[in-house]
């Protein structure tokens, strides 16, 4: 295992210069996500228009796991209703623990998140932004990984 | 300063059969034993024979081996009393670690007494273990937990503790070395504080007991809790010692065989000490291998395990400080063998990655001392914590895979 099988270039730069980082105002919804493990605190923030992420930010403090999945995920869910948000996570929550899968080539970025696989207990890490935005969309306000 | 310890250090490292085996491709660094330390030979020995040649259940049969059961189980006590200088074996109860000890204090001593108003002092430092028993009882009888606060360095004034003992106070909780910043707190003279206010003290030993000689006697203290895993011995078995006039007070903490002589339906009579507080067949094999923990740390001397720890601190200090952008979280004058540190740029816990990919095995994040850690306004540290069998060598290959992170990042 090659530690820049983990920190790819993408990762490291989404975690040095994060996209989409800042609130959103109200009637944009918000909530927490909290990995007590290492300290991750995260706020996902997402504006809804007609079912659809018109817009979708984020704020807080993490490792380079979890501020590049939020970074990364922010970017590529502009646009999707809840259930192509489902569905998306879903794969890319394969892409995070399925030693087994191949790695979809359509998910673009996202595919950077691979590296994870190898390391469990880093997989809480690049989770937690997607379940905090589930959880933004399923209209609660606070999800914790433990 | 010494190079070397007073000891051998290769005879000693090689009495750990898991410091061979390689991480990774590498050579394995084990610095977390503030969290775990690594068990010896005559440890794995002791419970393996006990195991192949004296098992069966204790204080039960009066077949051969319950007996020679029982003598290893009270043999173990009997190694535990003389280890702490407590005045005797009834002082001395087994449980399953220092968190179980607490809990037991404070359900069974503490709970009792509590009035709504009543106040339970802690410091800052404190490990969960050490805060969250203690809650609970707060919670449940209308007492409070009052807080003594730490400084910039991460040291407790005892001043403050006499500052914040009221005529309320029922009990002071401390830790003796702090987990998350390894700091060594003025125990005796917290002791004497609180006992001039007739206040009776709690003392956390889990991070002290490998690396200092304890003398409860000497400190005064009324409890001293700690558990045999982070002392090279088995996980799942600890202490509780408590002065005898008070354990002597206080009701049985759990319910079920051993802590009882006679049951009926009409009433119970409970068991004489140490048993009272031991109900249920208890963890044999640990408290013979705690045995042998103590023997083997007394073979090579805690005052030298001591000395080399403080060697191992200052080069720690030296090399750690060295590195840009490092910034140590806890710089007490007096630190028992353990670095808390935050590198700027990396996060802790992709450093615990980064590390591991070197053979370094260190511990991430909050310690189970989540006030002391948010007291430094970071999310997590990295802790590096030394034990008797570490070398300088493996202190350079920690500053070296923390230069390795800092350039992956940079």
């Amino acid at each position: 295992m090659d530690l820049k099988d983990l920190y790819r270039d993408v990762i490291l730069d989404h975690n040095k210069r994060p996209r989409n980082f800042g609130v959103l105002a109200p009637p944009a919804v918000g909530a927490k996500g909290h990995n007590p493990l290492c300290g991750d605190q995260l706020t996902i923030y997402v504006d809804l228009a007609n079912g659809l992420i018109r817009d979708v930010k984020f704020e807080g403090s993490g490792c380079a796991i979890s501020v590049a999945s939020a970074s990364l995920m922010t970017e590529a869910v502009k646009g999707l209703d809840a259930g192509a948000f489902a569905a998306l996570h879903a794969r890319v929550h394969d892409v995070l623990t399925r030693h087994d899968a191949d790695i979809p080539t359509d998910l673009g970025k996202l595919a950077a998140l691979g590296g994870v696989r190898e390391y469990p207990a880093r997989v809480k890490c690049a989770s937690l932004s997607w379940r905090t935005l589930e959880a933004a969309l399923a209209g609660a306000n606070a999800v914790t990984t433990e | 300063m010494n190079r070397q310890p007073a000891y051998d250090l290769a005879a000693v490292r090689a009495d750990f059969p898991i410091l061979a085996r390689p991480i990774r491709g590498k050579p394995l660094v084990y610095l977390d034993n503030g969290a775990s330390a690594q068990r010896p030979v005559a440890v794995i020995d002791a419970e393996r024979r006990y195991a192949m040649e004296t098992h069966a259940n204790v204080h039960r049969g009066v077949h051969t081996l319950s007996q020679r059961a029982t003598d290893a189980f009270e043999g173990a006590r009997e190694r535990v009393r003389r280890f702490l200088n407590a005045r005797s074996t009834r002082e001395i109860i087994f449980t399953r670690g220092t968190t179980e000890s607490v809990n037991l204090v404070a359900q069974s001593y503490a709970r009792p007494k509590l009035q709504p108003g009543d106040e339970i002092l802690v410091t800052r430092l404190e490990h969960h273990a050490n805060i969250v028993p203690w809650q609970l009882v707060c919670e449940a009888t209308g007492a409070r937990l009052v807080v003594v606060p730490i400084s910039e360095r991460g040291e407790v004034d005892p001043d403050d503790v006499r500052r914040l003992i009221s005529p309320r106070t029922r009990l002071l909780g401390i830790a003796h070395v702090s987990n998350a910043l390894g700091t060594v707190l003025p125990v005796a003279e917290m002791i004497e504080i609180a006992h001039a206010a007739g206040v009776p003290v709690l003392v956390d030993g889990a991070q002290a007991v490998p690396h200092m000689r304890i003398d409860v006697q000497a400190l005064d203290a009324d409890f001293y809790v700690f558990s045999g895993h982070k002392l090279y011995g088995p996980d799942g078995i600890g202490i509780l010692y408590g002065r005898e006039s008070l354990l002597a007070a206080m009701p049985p903490w759990q319910g079920g065989g051993d802590m009882i002589l006679h049951v009926s339906f009409e009433g119970t009579t409970y068991n004489e000490l140490p048993y009272k507080f031991e109900a249920g067949t208890p963890h044999m094999s640990g408290a013979v291998g705690l045995a042998a923990a103590i023997d083997y740390v007394d073979g090579i001397g805690l005052e030298n395990i001591g000395a080399w720890e403080s060697t191992l601190l200052a080069h720690a200090h030296e090399r750690l400080g060295a590195i840009e952008g490092l910034r140590i979280i806890g710089t007490a004058a007096h630190k028992a063998g353990l670095v808390s540190f935050v590198v700027d740029g990396v996060h802790p816990h992709d450093l615990g990655t980064i590390l591991d990919e070197e053979g370094v095995a260190i511990r991430t994040g909050h310690h189970c001392a989540m006030p002391a850690i948010e007291f430094f306004k970071v999310p997590a540290t990295a802790r590096a914590s030394f034990g008797l069998y570490t070398t300088l060598e493996e202190i350079d290959r920690l500053a070296e895979a923390i230069e390795t992170a800092r350039n992956l990042f940079r």
